[in-house]
């Protein structure tokens, strides 16, 4: 048959380039190492500053509940939020953690699609802290309703009076957008996470765990002839994601972007939300990673040379989020429309919130940009310090763009001040404890590290590794001589 | 079943067996080895067919779902938007993101399809040295249905190609 390729024709790409790159995992470690380590951390006893971690995020998960049944159980009045500021931090909330998802998507699909090998090390844990976030969003809108009870009203089912939903309406969209993107990115991370289970099951020796891992894993075999279908679902889901993460935020931002509210209705708004997403979902990423990988001993698959890459990406994304503020205030001020113009100065200037404008501008445009630097992205703790600035610029970014514009409407007789009620900040805190409930439920059931993908970027993975191994020494004896 | 010690190994013993004319066999690997698709002589996937179908059918389930009920059932006018062939800006957000949703579906259906999983009990899982594929074995497995398939003729085959552990299951 043809095409059977003969021994020194086949170069591999770092060769054929001649850059010497960087390994991707360091120390020549082997497959079996990997599936060691990644295994081990959810076969072993956990260290415990993952009890001392858990116990507290479980509590806030429970706080979160108890505030969920007042507010049912009560009102929604119990929130601050009230005319003119309808929409107070639970929509800031929800677009902050749907927006930390993004990372997660943006590294499985985008980074697949472009090629980009590193990502393996990083695509699984952060592919659940996508699914996870999504879930905390979700809590928000879902009450904000009010009568959580009356929720299916959201679904494409005609009312008692036979009156479909509107599908004309952003909300209806976002209603899409965000069910869409939660259940890709649950088909995207479980086709994923299938031959890691297959691992787990086959490692796993009490029966418990075999059968839990082996039913999940569906009877994986790993037959090429299993393989080569994988492999091109894998491909599509990446292909279909792509497009859909960068929608969700659009979509989002639709919500205000359709409305005719000064300081909302501005047509950047799309692209501006999504870097913004990217942005703040990978800050999390690194927050969540670092720890993680200290803790776990992953040095050697989540190098340097990852951080690195992440933090030059904060770096770019941050860059186009302060382009757009700057270019938000530019278009006030040279476009006609005199709303908007005071919107953008009681923002900046004379408004009630110019506090949260300016912590806003400092974290997710000024910190940054020590990323410039080579030293502060190899500094674990001058990385650790800036991604929690942009965690904190990125929530942020919506306090100043929801409640500040609809505090400052277009009649001084409809203006207001809002601020959040106790249940709003115990809520939020809740949240945060069910984030990371979860993700270290995560890390304890199920391999935090796409092991099977990892093994296919080693260097001896290649089936013509032999090959261009020999010519590299040929090489390297040539120019020697 | 026969294991092989580096993928570049299974490689060319894939590419062997693929020239011996055998048929019912598979290659048992802990990640998809590039090119290993050329070596044994399969095509492409054509699972992208399945998916653009479920594509093409998230477009048209969209867009029924919105002009029926918002251009034809009951036609409101909300946002002075218009209520006729005109909407269809309105509609083109749920109409992709219904797209990608019924993509994804057929995506996932049809590679279960596909692969004939879950099938949770397999031959392949009594063998001793099977297991090792999911961590860092090469393996190779012959199916005895093959036509081509002599047990001993085979073993010494397989044993010339350079495996190092030769195991025979019972099936």
């Amino acid at each position: 048959m043809a095409g059977t390729s003969s021994a020194d024709s086949q170069v591999h790409p770092s060769e054929a380039e001649g850059v010497a790159r960087e390994p991707l995992v360091l120390n020549n470690r082997s497959m079996g190492w990997i599936t060691e380590r990644i295994c081990g951390i959810v076969e072993n006893r956990q260290p415990l500053i993952w009890w001392v971690l858990f116990v507290p995020s479980v509590a806030l998960f429970g706080c979160l509940l108890f505030t969920l049944v007042y507010l049912v159980s009560t009102g929604v009045g119990v929130w601050g939020n009230n005319q003119p500021v309808a929409w107070g931090w639970a929509i800031v909330n929800f677009v902050f953690w749907i927006g930390i998802g993004h990372a997660g998507t943006l590294i499985s699909a985008i980074l697949f699609l472009t090629r980009q090998k590193w990502r393996t090390s990083v695509n699984r844990a952060s592919e659940a802290m996508t699914l996870i976030a999504v879930m905390c969003a979700g809590i928000f809108p879902g009450f904000h309703v009010g009568r959580f009870w009356m929720v299916w009203f959201l679904a494409p089912i005609p009312n008692a009076n036979a009156i479909w939903q509107n599908f004309k309406s952003p909300l209806l969209w976002d209603v899409f957008a965000v069910s869409t993107y939660f259940t890709v990115s649950v088909i995207f991370w479980y086709i994923g996470l299938i031959p890691d289970l297959a691992t787990l099951r086959d490692r796993a020796s009490k029966k418990l765990p075999k059968f839990l891992y082996g039913f999940f894993a569906l009877g994986w075999r790993g037959g090429n002839r299993q393989w080569r279908h994988y492999e091109m679902a894998y491909l599509l889901l990446a292909a279909l994601s792509t497009p859909l993460v960068l929608s969700v935020h659009s979509v989002v931002s639709f919500d205000f972007a359709t409305s005719i509210v000064p300081g909302w209705h501005t047509t950047i708004f799309p692209p501006y939300f999504v870097a913004g997403a990217i942005f703040g979902g990978f800050a999390m990423v690194l927050t969540l990673m670092l720890p993680v990988r200290k803790l776990y001993g992953l040095e050697d698959l989540i190098t340097a040379k990852h951080i690195d890459n992440m933090a030059k990406i904060i770096l770019l994304t941050g860059t186009i989020v302060g382009y757009a503020y700057i270019m938000e205030l530019f278009i006030s001020y040279y476009g006609a429309n005199k709303f908007e113009s005071d919107a953008f100065h009681l923002r900046i200037f004379s408004g009630p919130y110019t506090w949260a404008y300016y912590c806003m501008f400092f974290c997710n445009v000024i910190a940054p940009q020590v990323f410039w630097f080579k030293w502060s992205r190899h500094n674990l703790w001058v990385v650790f310090i800036i991604v929690n600035f942009v965690n904190a610029g990125m929530w942020f970014e919506r306090f100043v763009i929801i409640p500040t514009s609809i505090a400052r409407d277009f009649l001084p007789g409809q203006w207001g001040y809002y601020s959040p009620s106790w249940v709003e900040k115990l809520m939020f805190l809740g949240t945060f404890g069910m984030f990371l409930m979860l993700f270290l439920l995560f890390i304890r059931f199920l391999p935090v590290i796409a092991a099977s993908e990892v093994k296919g970027v080693l260097p001896e993975a290649d089936a013509h590794y032999p090959e261009w191994k020999r010519l590299r020494e040929k090489r390297r004896q040539s120019s020697a001589s | 079943m026969a294991e092989f010690s580096s993928a570049s190994e299974l490689y060319h013993a894939a590419e062997k067996i693929r020239d011996a004319g055998f048929r019912r066999w598979d290659v048992h690997t802990p990640y998809p080895v590039h090119g290993m698709d050329h070596a044994m002589g399969l095509g492409k996937s054509w699972l992208s067919a399945v998916v653009l179908c479920g594509g093409a059918t998230g477009s048209f389930v969209a867009l029924f779902l919105q002009f029926f009920t918002q251009v034809s059932l009951y036609p409101t006018v909300v946002q002075n938007k218009p209520t006729n062939l005109f909407t269809i800006p309105a509609f083109f957000p749920v109409t992709f993101e219904l797209t990608i949703l019924l993509a994804a579906f057929a995506t996932l259906f049809g590679l279960l399809i596909f692969i004939m999983l879950p099938r949770w009990n397999h031959p392949l899982f009594n063998s001793k040295l099977f297991p090792k594929f999911s961590d860092d074995g090469f393996i190779m497995v012959v199916e005895a249905r093959d036509p081509k398939f002599k047990k001993e003729e085979t073993r010494d085959f397989l044993k010339e190609l350079g495996a190092g552990g030769i195991e025979e299951v019972a099936h």
